[in-house]
């Protein structure tokens, strides 16, 4: 029977009678002895507070507080601010938080926070400067700083004046484990500049100007440039699988998807506050890195390199560089936002006459609220235009390069959800109000979709069913659009101008310049084609197509047996197709063709990776002065195309020289051969076997073979009666 | 000019040889028989039965009395090459390893009598241990025995002892060699490999004279007399590809190692190619069992460089 209370007995109660000073605590005590804090742990040291005078200094402190209590406990009286002999303050101040962690997140959280325009502050710890300052770490006497001497850089621009003063253009290659980087040399064998083996570990890329050639290793990624290649930057993000350039090349964004790890011991470039990040933002003029986030989405950066996105769903917040703070310090909150794009370039909105970029954003339905295309204005934020939309299960934003243009590809379903359409969306931009138009007479769903880079013209793809599980793709249709012809400096409706049917293609390439474009079938098992395009084509213009502003014509197929990849170079006069080792080990190798799709060469190559072609800034020339090339192209292509003929007939010469000396090797090699043997043959008292077989002929008289052949020409059949 | 289709074999074809006067062809393949064609119209002039299983190689003595095939069956022995020597009196075979043997060169007697009794003694027999031998040649006057190997080297024998004298890694590593044929005089030859190139190489010290570089795996390569062409033939094996491109051969200049033309016609891979000794004609064999005789036209024979005709004009002048 278990004890309960009624039946205690008094004997059960007094049987453990003890002294209860005899028991020895210590053990306890030591374990829950509350730690007081001792030392300086709790104290932090603000640095950058404004010059005030004894009158200003209780706002301040006031001020002060308010900033400090958000991250910890802390009072008035625990704030010191010394005072200097003129009776101003000494610009920092000591402050006492209740607990070492408290000021711990002090120094995380508010260093480098603006306390007004002119201000921002400085936190440390108080033990670090202690740390820091002891043990004679601080020389009595100040040193000047030694300044380094000037030493000139390379230019990193040297490529663009080619030594054949052609205008080539570069590219580079990543095959086997070699990366090179040659000068298009249209038919000929490219003209290497510089080949490194293991040069990268994973890819290669270039800047967005072309001035550097990023390669990416473990360690992190090391830019390189300038005539002699040398390493210019290096960002040791460990094990980082992307980046991204600031279209001004003056910051990149590295991405892992292993959050970072600092060694105890410390990382050459990241601080400890990098732990478990994913993204790091560096500014490439210094090296170093200005920031790290966690894993969000890819952060891009608007086109003039300032503003910085990082989308959270459901809200996105606005970074503005270089000091990496959120614009106004708060976030965009954006209801369920699913995609947004920044404008490719700043565009002139009519009647606005503020600096402005754009973006555009679009969230789904969300109960009975509609699905939502907005765009927004920063630095302003202000949604400039939005519209609502019905029934949409997916959208996809496309901006034209110029920003004039952004098409909503809607991918609409019935009320039963059994069947998919395809709506475009097309905001005018630049025109007042932002008018948008919609394209509606697309049956099926668009896979592919691509402007005209600097014009108003589009391609889609579309196919029959939505891509799903099938062994065999369904077939596609590739469908050109266009603007219609109208009278004034506008722009009128687009119009389809031509679908082609029963197509295996899939992507789309226009030419950098515009005019052009490859509508390609890639990484396909059903066909490799590709079709070269032309949309201002200056023969005759079909009756039907007398109001659109195109006359299509297609002017070359060709064929590149997997083909993986096809880039055109930053001219626009070349295009290269690929067949990577990274998709498949078959045939690879590069094809390169001119604009009209007409191939110049073809070259396999064991282990083929990947081509790049290095892109040029932007033309330095005046509009004027391009105008003035324009018009006397004429007298241009002409010395050009002497200089052509000239070089071909040059290197014709080298080929016939380089054969003759084939030939005569050849022939001296043979010529020793044979008097070697004739020699030996001696040597043994061997009769020539030419001489021997020649005697046989003589005898033996050749054998006549006579053939009967027959064959009926016509066979009749008369019946004679 | 049309080629001429011989549909004889059911199977792929493994070897085509003319006989010197190149009026015949030989042909084998894995269904067991080898096939004889007069290599001028295509006629078949008879087949030889009695193998049981693949045949493999075939060779025909200088005077067209005799041939030597090797075959897979297991009843006689594993012979993956045969080949005479320049006077016929010596037959030449490459034996796999399996079956307990080791892989070898062996080189055997023949009594020219074709009524004579054959002795099957063995006159040397070369051992390859470090890397199985997968072709092998007799070089002029019988001098050497060189050797294509599984590992892409080539190697140099006494021809009399059967002592190694050389060997070269011609070819990638472990690219196999798929043939080797030789020049009208046996003082070069060339080789066709698994590295997707050929070699012109000379025999006596294995220096590699040209490369020819193609895109595809090469199973054969030979040499055309009259003209200074090579010819190709490889192709993807049908198991390591999903589609096959159009390419499986080509033809190249012996001299200047460019690429002036594609053999067409065969479905799949070649497995061999054999010029006529005459000159007039090459004959090729694919995996789609068919034979195809190619006779050239009049634009083979005038086509040729600038600096070859220049060296034309400057001999006659001499």
């Amino acid at each position: 029977m278990a004890p309960s209370f009624d039946h205690l007995r008094d004997a059960d109660v007094d049987e453990d009678d003890y002294d209860e000073n005899e028991i020895d605590l210590s053990d306890l005590r030591e374990k829950y002895e509350v730690q007081l804090e001792q030392g300086f742990d709790t104290f932090v040291v603000i640095d950058g507070l404004p010059e005030v005078t004894e009158e200003q200094k209780p706002k301040l402190v006031k001020f002060l507080l308010k900033k400090l209590k958000s991250i910890g406990n802390t009072k008035e009286e625990s704030i010191f601010m010394p005072m200097g002999d003129d009776g101003k303050s000494l610009r920092f101040a000591f402050v006492e938080y209740s607990t070492s962690a408290e000021a711990a997140a002090a120094v995380r959280q508010l260093d480098m926070v603006p306390l007004d325009k002119k201000h921002t502050l400085r936190v440390n710890k108080m033990t670090d400067i202690e740390r820091f300052g002891r043990e004679g770490r601080v020389e009595e006497e100040y040193q000047p700083p030694v300044i380094e001497e000037f030493k000139e850089k390379e230019h990193m621009r040297s490529w663009l004046a080619d030594p054949s003063g052609r205008g080539r253009d570069q590219f580079a290659m990543y095959r086997g484990e070699t990366v090179g980087v040659f000068w298009n040399n249209e038919k000929d064998t490219p003209e290497n500049v510089v080949d490194r083996q293991h040069w990268t570990e994973s890819f290669i890329q270039w800047s967005p100007l072309g001035t550097f050639l990023t390669s990416v290793h473990q360690q992190g990624v090391q830019l390189w440039g300038g005539p002699s290649w040398t390493r210019q930057r290096r960002f040791a993000h460990p094990f980082v699988n992307m980046l991204d350039f600031s279209p001004s090349e003056k910051y990149v964004v590295t991405w892992s998807n292993r959050p970072i790890s600092i060694p105890d011991e410390g990382h050459p470039q990241l601080a400890a506050d990098d732990d478990g990040k994913n993204y790091v933002i560096w500014e490439v003029e210094t090296g170093k890195p200005l920031r790290s986030f966690a894993n969000l989405d890819l952060p891009t950066t608007g086109p003039d390199g300032a503003p910085l996105k990082a989308p959270q769903a459901p809200l996105a917040c606005l970074q503005v560089l270089p000091r990496m703070t959120l614009l106004d310090k708060t976030t965009i909150k954006i209801e369920g936002v699913m995609d947004f794009e920044w404008a490719p370039a700043t565009v002139q909105r009519d009647g606005n006459k503020q600096y402005e970029q754009l973006f555009c954003y679009w969230t789904p339905e969300l109960g009975s609220n509609p699905a939502k295309v907005g765009l927004m204005s920063i630095p302003s934020k202000q949604v400039v235009r939005s519209l609502n939309l019905f029934s949409v299960s997916d959208a996809k934003l496309h901006w034209q390069s110029d920003g004039t243009y952004l098409a909503v590809k809607v991918d609409r379903h019935s009320k039963s959800k059994k069947s998919q359409a395809t709506t475009l969306e097309i905001f005018r931009v630049r025109e007042k109000g932002i008018p948008v138009e919609v394209v509606d007479t697309i049956k099926d769903t668009v896979i592919n979709f691509a402007w005209e880079p600097k014009g108003d013209r589009f391609v889609i793809i579309t196919t029959t069913e939505p891509v799903g599980q099938t062994a065999v793709p369904p077939k596609t249709s590739v469908a050109f659009f266009c603007p219609e012809k109208v009278k004034g400096n506008v722009v009128g409706n687009f119009k389809h101008l031509r679908t082609l049917d029963k197509k295996n293609s899939n992507s789309i390439y226009w030419s950098p310049r515009g005019r052009f474009v490859v509508v390609a079938t890639i990484a396909n098992q059903q066909g490799s084609d590709l079709e070269f395009y032309d949309l201002d084509f200056e023969g005759e213009k079909p009756e039907s197509d007398k109001d659109l502003t195109a006359n299509l014509q297609l002017m070359n197929v060709s064929d590149h047996y997997g083909v993986t990849d096809v880039q055109w170079d930053p001219s626009g006069r070349f295009v290269t197709s690929w067949a990577s080792a990274w998709k498949h080990a078959m045939e690879n190798g590069y094809h390169t063709y001119d604009f009209k799709g007409e191939q110049l060469r073809e070259e396999p190559l064991e282990k083929f990776k990947q081509w790049a072609w290095r892109p040029r800034p932007a033309t330095l020339l005046t509009k004027e002065e391009q105008k003035q090339i324009r018009k006397n192209l004429r007298e241009y292509s002409k010395t050009f195309e002497q200089e052509d003929a000239e070089r071909v007939a040059g290197a014709d010469q080298a080929v016939v020289e380089e054969r003759r000396r084939m030939l005569d090797e050849w022939y001296a090699w043979r010529q020793s051969v044979e008097e070697e043997l004739e020699w030996e043959r001696e040597e043994l008292g061997l009769s020539k076997p030419t001489d021997a077989a020649a005697a046989k002929g003589e005898d033996a008289e050749g054998e006549v073979i006579e053939e009967i052949v027959e064959e009926v020409l016509e066979e009749t059949e008369e019946i004679v009666q | 000019m049309r080629p001429i289709l011989l549909s004889g074999h059911e199977r792929a074809l493994t070897q085509i040889k003319f006989n010197r006067d190149g009026d015949l062809l030989f042909s084998v393949a894995k269904d067991q028989h080898i096939c004889v064609w007069f290599s001028h119209n295509g006629e078949r002039l008879g087949t030889y039965k009695g193998h049981q299983g693949a045949i493999w190689t075939v060779d025909v003595n200088p005077d067209s009395t005799m041939i030597a095939s090797g075959s897979a069956d297991n009843t006689i022995r594993l012979w993956e090459r045969v080949e005479f020597n320049e006077e016929g009196t010596q037959l030449l075979g490459v034996t796999e390893k399996r079956m307990g043997h080791l892989g070898s060169i062996v080189v055997l007697n023949i009594n020219p009598d074709i009524d004579g009794e054959q002795s099957d003694e063995k006159e040397l027999t070369i051992v390859c241990d470090e890397s199985k031998a997968t072709v092998a040649g007799w070089s002029y006057m019988n001098k050497y025995i060189i050797a294509g190997h599984e590992d892409g080297s080539v190697s140099q024998y006494d021809a009399k002892t059967g002592e190694q004298l050389e060997n070269l890694p011609i070819h990638d590593l472990n690219m196999q060699l798929t043939d080797l044929q030789w020049s009208n005089d046996r003082t070069y030859f060339i080789t066709a490999s698994k590295d997707k190139t050929a070699k012109l190489v000379a025999a006596r010290d294995l220096e590699v004279l040209k490369t020819y570089p193609s895109d595809t795996p090469l199973n054969s390569a030979t040499m055309t007399p009259k003209k200074d062409y090579v010819i190709l033939g490889g192709g993807q094996a049908a198991m390591d590809v999903t589609t096959t491109a159009a390419r499986q051969g080509s033809f190249h200049h012996k001299i200047f190692e460019d690429e002036i033309g594609r053999v067409r016609g065969h479905f799949g891979p070649l497995n061999t190619v054999a010029a006529d000794p005459t000159g007039k004609s090459y004959a090729s064999g694919g995996e789609d069992g068919y034979v195809r005789v190619h006779h050239f036209d009049k634009g083979y024979f005038d086509f040729s460089y600038e600096v070859e005709r220049e060296r034309q004009r400057a001999m006659q002048q001499q």
